[in-house]
């Protein structure tokens, strides 16, 4: 696939909307940090390294930074108060942080059962807290017009079994389809919840689960960051037709 | 009554006592306050999310320990976190009923405290030695960063364990503007909310920034509820007109959306949106206009909360339910039972102009 060109930007789609992204000092999320931003996006990270944090803070002037681990519980109240603060309500929320489990690709008979939970912990639990905690976020946002969605970064290995990939295929498949229950169980509510692979790419946690690939048969980042956001944008509401009908009168009564 | 000691929003056993449009009681698990509701109903909710307002740290010029409680926005920017009203304690901590709590050192404007990774700058004292005014050093983002770690729920005597924030965010938490948890809301889960659209009960929200409820200090307590900041959403008002013209019900979940709803729709009662701060004070005397149902926590006597209870019954109606709420048991503060009081006098579509 040629990789020269990123394609057009989303500026009519997510001019204005409030995002938050996990993982988004590095790979993937990285480059949607970058791409959400160039399109007028309000957009707030996580990532657990305070000077990275800083770092893409400064280099892409407008977003807002938090260090944060995901798969810490104590954590994600505060991630979510710094997001929904600093952004004033949330649209869409991106569970793109992952953790491979082991620190290289491992048998399940291999496996620590620590890897497996520090796994389960980034891939599933962490992703099922935050959502939690920005459900009422969300579903404020779906009511009043915006438009509301959840996009849990997938993988092939959510559905197809390959050896040495267990502790993270087994945590990515719980997503999945915690992903798929939730759409259902959030219809009513305007909420979306996408389960989106991805496919290989070029990142630094590919690179640690197969470290001689060749980069050049892998995608890039911002191919892929396109990609997830092409998906957001059809389950967004269409602009206009699907928004509340205006109140009688408005006005400041500060 | 008897205090509920511990920090679950929806225990199986609770209770609601429901006070019809003619005073009449009955008593059914909370967790069927859906069936009360007629369709059409339209149930609005706070939907603001509670601060850890709660910042335990040092007055510099003297070296004493202290706790600051946010305790106020001094405009309408809930966005402006560099700025709060503040109410200050000196060395303690909940475990210590409020009203025993030791004062502060003296302050004055331009002492500095240091709240953990946070450091604030008094720049007024509003009328009392515990109530001031503060600002924190620092970017927004930093701030905010340092309150999300440092802070925790402000919490009182009656619940030894300590609050997190999961403990205190309802269900449908969102704008981190309130400095106590707007509590009415525990009793939603989202199959409650399931279940209203389910029966044609209409759910919207609006975000009223509430404050705290005790400073442990008579004189201070005298001037609560603080004045709150408040949003209404075009949508939600847009809900509130077609319920009214269609003169159906508008049920509140709480005090504090009272307050909102019938400071935005003083005088004609139609609610506009946009942003507001809540000054009003509901009692006896009070007419309201928008609401015509409130579910609220137990409260009690002497309370503000309790006064504004007064606005939606007569106030022999009032004392019988207290002794009702005395005689079954039932408990108070903020994870205890509910009420679920019709206004009297205020049918279908009763109360609108």
């Amino acid at each position: 696939m040629p990789h020269s060109e990123i394609p057009a930007s989303f500026e009519q789609t997510f001019s204005g909307l409030r995002v938050l992204v996990t993982g988004g000092t590095s790979g993937l999320g990285l480059a949607l940090v970058r791409k959400l931003a160039a399109s007028g996006a309000r957009v707030a990270f996580v990532a657990r390294g305070r000077e990275r944090v800083e770092r893409v803070a400064r280099e892409i002037p407008g977003t807002h930074g938090i260090v944060g681990d995901v798969a810490s519980k104590t954590d994600i109240h505060p991630i979510a108060l710094q997001a929904v603060g600093e952004l004033e309500g949330l649209d869409i929320l991106i569970n793109n942080a992952s953790d491979l489990g082991p620190s290289a690709l491992a048998l399940l008979g291999d496996t620590d059962c620590e890897d497996l939970e520090r796994a389960l912990a980034a891939n599933l639990v962490g992703p099922f807290r935050l959502t939690k905690a920005v459900l009422g976020s969300l579903s404020a946002s779906a009511r009043e017009g915006r438009g509301a969605v959840v996009l849990n970064v997938s993988s092939d290995a959510a559905i197809n079994a390959y050896p040495t990939w267990g502790a993270y295929s087994a945590s990515k498949a719980g997503l999945h389809h915690l992903s798929r229950i939730w759409n259902e169980e959030l219809a009513s509510e305007g909420i979306r919840v996408l389960s989106v692979d991805p496919g290989d790419m070029d990142t630094p946690m590919h690179a640690q689960a197969v470290p001689d690939a060749d980069p050049a048969t892998l995608k890039r980042p911002e191919i892929a960051a396109h990609e997830l956001l092409e998906q957001i944008a059809a389950a967004l509401p269409k602009h206009s037709s699907e928004i509340p009908e205006a109140a009688p009168a408005t006005g400041d009564r500060a | 009554m008897i205090a509920a000691d511990r920090p679950v929003q929806r225990p199986p056993t609770a209770k609601l006592l429901m006070v019809d449009i003619e005073g009449r009681f009955a008593h059914v698990p909370r967790d069927q306050f859906v069936d009360l509701l007629r369709p059409g109903d339209l149930v609005i909710a706070n939907d603001a999310a509670t601060l850890p307002a709660s910042l335990h740290g040092l007055h510099v010029p003297s070296g004493d320990a202290v706790e600051v409680r946010l305790a106020g926005w001094p405009a309408t920017a809930t966005n402006d976190v560099t700025h709060f009203d503040a109410v200050v304690f000196g060395a303690g901590d909940y475990h210590t009923r409020t009203e025993h709590r030791m004062s502060p050192p003296p302050l004055s404007i331009g002492d500095r405290l240091s709240l953990g990774p946070l450091s604030a700058t008094v720049v007024g004292m509003l009328g009392h030695p515990r109530l001031v005014s503060l600002e924190f050093d620092g970017r927004p983002d930093e701030i905010w960063a340092g309150i999300a770690r440092h802070g925790r729920p402000i919490q009182y005597a009656h619940i030894e364990e300590p609050l997190a924030l999961w403990d205190v965010w309802t269900v449908v938490a969102g704008p981190p503007v309130a400095f106590e948890p707007p509590s009415a809301g525990f009793a939603l889960s989202w199959a409650t909310i399931e279940r209203l659209h389910q029966r044609g009960v209409g759910f919207v929200t609006i975000t009223l920034a509430s404050g705290i409820s005790s400073t442990g200090d008579t004189e201070l307590d005298r001037r609560l509820p603080l004045p709150e900041p408040y949003r209404i959403s075009e949508a939600t008002a847009t809900a509130i007109a077609r319920a009214k013209l269609a003169g159906r019900r508008i049920v509140a979940i709480g005090t504090s959306v009272v307050r909102a709803l019938e400071h935005a729709g003083e005088g004609d009662g139609i609610v506009r949106a946009g942003d507001g701060v809540a000054t009003n004070r509901l009692d006896q005397r009070s007419h309201l206009t928008v609401v015509d149902a409130i579910l609220t926590g137990t409260h009690e006597p002497g309370t503000s909360h309790h006064d504004l209870l007064a606005a939606f019954v007569t106030p022999d109606t009032l004392a019988r339910i207290d002794q009702e709420l005395d005689a079954h048991q039932y408990l108070t503060h903020e994870f205890g039972d509910s009420l679920l009081i019709e206004r009297t006098g205020g049918g279908i579509g009763g109360g609108t102009p």
